[in-house]
């Protein structure tokens, strides 16, 4: 299956030279295997998405949550505006209301000028929680994970290759951060021994202590998680949009010096085929 | 290796921030954790035992009623919020370490996740204010 990543950027759309290697579009990535289409989150990395979909019948956008970071780019995915195409629009289910209705509240005046039932695409909402299903040759399992609001991490097999996708967690939320203990660390079941995992990094240790509760994780626990978990590659994601590219790369060696996890920074653009 | 439901994973959290003594039961009650401020009270530390069966920290305590009269164990709170799965509050005495009678308050509630589940229950002890 072919990965390729189109937003890494935590929070906030950030372009200019500083950021211009590893990208400032906000969270998107894709999964591609046969005639299926994977779609992770909705950020503004999802607006060029729209030309390498053009040649799927079906789409399959998964939500990890519904912060304005990982939707904002739905709007401008020129699928949702194709008769011809049937996308289905996968996010955490909430205890109050529907993915369709939350979604609506962005997808409607004054915000956007277009409401999401009228999108003339064959359009189906799935509210998914701690579960497994099936798209195409994607087994995939959702859990819940901690992060403000409704969010869930993704795993996604094929065959015996596991992508997982978690680009705003915050594991080592409490007073003495991550329990050493996989029975006890939020998101473990969806990363364990991954071949490769996307996670949350926004933060240094020192940003992240002034931050904490936010839902994000450092650098540094970003790591933790990946060595707890065992994942086989850590991509570290959601770059905090005061990050330059020169930043990520300080952060990324201060964190190499310090550990042995097989770690790099997740770059926009960038592709990974898992074989 | 399946790891705990997130809400019981941030109880845990919460109770390893609190001086009161948390108790954190799975749905059979099994003692799955339990905070610094209820090692005193177990007598033992969850460092050293980790998770306990409901057979075994069960018969840590002997409760009794305000008369001094034994109580069933299905009179406690932690015991009724895990059949129902509802919250309750109660006071009542349990002998201590020392055999001493303590007069205590026990909150108990279930932990209901965002999947709508009961994953758990948590039951705080709090010590009885001297009037």
């Amino acid at each position: 299956m072919k990965i390729k990543l189109w937003g890494v950027r935590g929070s906030i759309p950030t372009t200019g030279p500083d950021t211009e290697k590893y990208g400032g579009n906000t969270s998107c990535a894709t999964v591609a295997y046969g005639d299926s289409l994977l779609v992770l989150d909705g950020g503004t990395g999802i607006r060029p998405v729209s030309g390498m979909a053009s040649s799927y019948k079906r789409i399959d956008i998964l939500l990890t949550h519904l912060h304005l970071d990982h939707i904002q780019g739905l709007g401008f995915f020129s699928p949702l505006f194709d008769p011809s195409k049937e996308i289905h629009i996968w996010g955490p289910a909430s205890g109050s209301q529907s993915l369709f209705s939350r979604i609506s509240r962005y997808l409607s005046p004054p915000l956007f000028p277009v409401l999401l039932r009228d999108v003339p695409c064959k359009l189906e909402l799935h509210d998914v929680s701690n579960t497994f299903f099936d798209i195409g040759p994607f087994r995939i399992q959702s859990g819940y994970i901690i992060h403000p609001g409704p969010t869930v991490g993704y795993r996604i097999i094929r065959e015996k290759l596991v992508f997982t996708y978690m680009p705003d967690h915050e594991p080592a939320l409490g007073s003495h951060g991550m329990i050493n203990d996989p029975k006890w660390v939020s998101g473990y079941d969806l990363a364990e021994q991954a071949d490769i995992l996307l996670h949350d990094s926004q933060y240094t240790k020192e940003e992240y202590i002034i931050r904490r509760g936010w839902g994000h994780s450092s650098i540094y626990d970003a790591g933790l998680f990946a060595e707890i978990t065992s994942a086989k590659h850590t991509l570290f994601a959601h770059h905090d949009p005061s990050h330059s590219d020169k930043f990520l790369e300080e952060m990324l060696a201060l964190f190499k010096s310090g550990s042995k996890v097989s770690v790099g920074l997740a770059q926009e653009g960038s592709e990974i085929e898992l074989v | 290796m399946a790891a705990y439901e997130i809400e019981i994973i941030l109880n845990r959290q919460l109770a390893d921030c609190l001086s009161i003594p948390v108790f954190i039961t799975d749905t059979a009650g099994n003692l799955i954790f339990y905070n610094e401020a209820a090692e005193p009270v177990l007598g033992k530390r969850f460092e050293d035992t980790g998770e306990m069966p409901v057979e075994e920290w069960s018969t840590i305590f002997k409760p009794f009623d305000n008369n001094g009269n034994p109580m069933a164990p299905e009179e406690l709170p932690l015991v009724k919020t895990l059949t129902e799965q509802y919250p309750y509050h109660k006071s009542f005495q349990i002998v201590s370490l020392k055999g001493e009678k303590q007069p205590i308050s026990v909150t108990s509630y279930p932990i209901i996740s965002r999947s709508e589940e009961f994953v758990g229950a948590v039951a705080i002890f709090w010590k009885q204010k001297l009037k």
